[in-house]
């Protein structure tokens, strides 16, 4: 059986379009809220990554900080973000989501506790951000055992002889970093020396689905729409910031960004 | 499974392929940006620590530049006044700088020239790592930016000064609780975002394998003339000889007790055990935190139940660090070596007594093992020996030394 995230891209697909991937931290900036800007972000957005914080991140910018301090806060815990994530597949369980975040987290629940908890709530996918080939390996495989996609990274750093491996490896969607950057960096490579990049890594193999995080907002996200997929992240975190600065609502207003997202890229 | 050390293989290289010691501490928990520089750092050091060249040019700089070897004496005063064990101080203090950090910093900036890079930078929490790195880098004709938090910057004031001298850029980091944890993490993302053009230096046996290597590997100085120094004074190893070095990443431990680690010498290491009313200790061998990830390796950390790491309290900024180089968890496990802690009160009044009594004056962070021996000592017979690495000196904590006792001596 196709995963959720394979049929995702497919779809983007049939209509000529990248999928649109965003991404939230869980309890920012209140449990409820960011099961609220899940529920209406989700009518633009084609896969939802959603962010569990940690308190030291040692690969992300400002913003993202910025949004799982809140959450931190908030005193957000990974039973809560399985909550989130349970009462979103309640209504749109066709809707991929991804969480996202730092491999402490898991050790310490145990990693078969947390793919429970993953496939009891509905995850479709898991982003590690600190655990990279080919140590990811023997955990990788107990996630294709739950169907669960294990998204591989690469970035302008990998070598070719490695992205081979990595791809051979990898499951129905990859990440590639853009730049040399923390999340939230300003994008300080060309989108046309990122698209170069992508497509050499395109041509290893085709068939998987590629898609470009890291530096992507609304100003450059049309330049890329040729990718399988764009992932917006920060972007969306320093907008709930300016909301809560501004007295404003975090919900409506994330809704709109990712619907003009969208208008961007179809 | 029981651990075990092996013989005449250095303790550094006795990892797993996957970087682990023992099969559960370090490995390389890092994005995939900082892989291949990590990979390509590996490759480099492996190369230069057999090149004779890189060997001998390395030895001129510890001797000329950094002023090996430091001194090894005997504290008659502070022997007679406990009336016990025989005490001695590995004064590492007296090196150029007035800290172990300077033999890591000197080593990384080395390597950073053979890397052909132009920029280093690095973390620092006592502010001695980031004042030797900029002193180091100056002589070497590095740019060099130095991540600080900014509650160490506060209270670390001289070697601040001493940073902006040696025309370093400061960092301070705003994030979490401003202290060491802040600045590694800090410190990391810079190089995440800038590794094509710059050279990091952990300032400890701790982060990706790499840098607990090349930081354990620089300062097993301290040992190779201890080992010298000691065979001349007692013609042998004695008995019952305890070495006890203060822990907070572990690098001056790690460097401390290197060449003896086949022999018969007790390791003790002595961890801040904060101030006595406080739980925010930095402590986690002492205190059996659980293992976790922190800074791209597996140790005991200081942690909640969900993996967030907890915050610490300490004196002595160079100790205030919530994980602990694996290197000393292995030595844990393996039971090679024995943890303890002082508080921040035993690490005052021990600073005091030593400085009072003896030519040198230890910085709060030998304080805390200076404070292990004063306990010994008594206990033993007048026929044992304790040496005390006195890896820094007080003048750096000048500050808060007057503002805790009213005085400064040294």
């Amino acid at each position: 059986m196709k995963s959720k995230i394979a049929l995702a891209f497919e779809n983007c697909k049939k209509e000529k379009r990248p999928a649109l991937i965003t991404y939230t931290v869980a309890g920012d900036n209140t449990k409820n809220n960011s099961l609220k800007i899940l529920n209406k972000i989700s009518k633009h957005a084609d896969i939802l990554e959603l962010g569990f914080a940690h308190n030291t991140p040692i690969a992300d910018g400002g913003q993202i900080q910025g949004s799982s301090h809140r959450a931190l806060k908030n005193g957000i815990k990974l039973k809560d973000v399985f909550q989130i994530v349970k009462k979103f597949k309640k209504d749109k369980p066709n809707k991929p989501i991804i969480l996202m975040g730092y491999f402490n987290l898991i050790y310490q629940k145990g990693e078969d506790n947390f793919l429970k908890n993953c496939k009891s709530s509905g995850v479709d996918g898991l982003i590690i951000v600190d655990l990279p080939y080919p140590e990811n390996k023997n955990f990788a495989n107990k996630c294709k055992k739950k169907s669960i996609n294990f998204i591989q990274l690469l970035s302008p750093t990998t070598s070719k002889n490695r992205m081979k491996k990595i791809i051979k490896d990898s499951h129905d969607m990859i990440y590639y970093i853009s730049m040399l950057s923390t999340t939230g960096g300003k994008l300080k490579v060309s989108p046309k020396k990122i698209l170069q990049n992508y497509n050499n890594i395109k041509r290893i193999n085709p068939k998987k689905n590629l898609v470009i995080g890291f530096g992507i907002t609304d100003k450059t996200i049309s330049s890329l729409k040729s990718a399988n997929g764009l992932v917006v992240g920060s972007m969306l975190c320093k907008t709930i910031a300016n909301t809560l600065k501004m007295r404003q609502n975090p919900v409506t207003k994330l809704d709109k960004v990712v619907y003009n997202l969208k208008k961007k890229i179809i | 499974m029981k651990l075990k050390i092996k013989k005449n293989k250095l303790l550094i290289d006795q990892h797993d392929k996957n970087f682990m010691y023992g099969g559960k501490f370090g490995g390389n928990f890092i994005p995939e940006t900082l892989k291949k520089p990590i990979d390509d750092l590996t490759i480099l050091f492996s190369k230069l620590r057999n090149n004779k060249k890189f060997l001998k040019e390395r030895d001129n700089y510890f001797k000329n530049f950094i002023g090996s070897p430091t001194p090894f004496i005997k504290l008659e005063n502070l022997t007679d006044h406990l009336g016990g064990a025989q005490i001695y101080a590995k004064v590492v203090s007296e090196a150029n700088g007035g800290a172990h950090k300077i033999y890591n910093a000197t080593v990384h900036c080395l390597i950073a020239k053979r890397a052909r890079k132009k920029y280093i930078v690095g973390d620092t929490g006592a502010g001695y790592a980031g004042k030797m790195l900029s002193m180091a880098a100056k002589k070497f004709g590095l740019k060099c930016k130095i991540f600080m938090g900014a509650k160490d910057i506060k209270r670390q004031r001289p070697n601040v000064e001493a940073m902006k001298k040696n025309g370093a850029e400061i960092v301070p980091v705003t994030t979490g609780s401003q202290t060491l944890v802040d600045a590694v993490s800090e410190c990391m993302r810079y190089w995440v975002s800038n590794c094509d053009t710059t050279h990091m230096c952990v300032g400890s046996t701790v982060g990706p394998n790499i840098f607990i290597k090349i930081c354990a590997w620089s300062t097993a100085q301290i040992s190779r003339e201890l080992i010298k120094q000691v065979l001349e004074e007692f013609g042998k190893i004695p008995d019952n000889l305890k070495l006890i070095n203060c822990v907070g990443g572990g690098s001056s431990a790690a460097g401390f007790w290197n060449e003896f680690m086949d022999t018969h010498a007790q390791f003790i290491g002595v961890e801040a055990g904060g101030p006595k009313k406080s739980k925010l200790h930095a402590a986690p061998l002492t205190n059996g935190s659980k293992i976790g990830i922190l800074h791209g390796a597996a140790q005991y950390v200081i942690q909640n139940k969900e993996g967030q790491i907890g915050s610490t309290e300490s004196i002595s900024a160079g100790l205030d660090y919530p994980g602990i180089s694996p290197l000393h968890c292995f030595l844990k496990d393996t039971k090679r070596a024995r943890y303890t802690s002082a508080s921040d009160e035993e690490a005052l009044k021990a600073y005091q007594l030593v400085s009072k009594l003896e030519n040198i004056s230890p910085s709060l962070e030998p304080s805390h093992a200076f404070a292990e021996a004063i306990k010994l000592a008594p206990k033993l017979k007048s026929s044992e020996i304790i040496i005390v690495n006195s890896c820094g000196d007080s003048v750096k904590d000048k500050d808060i030394i007057k503002l805790k006792l009213g005085s400064y001596i040294r």
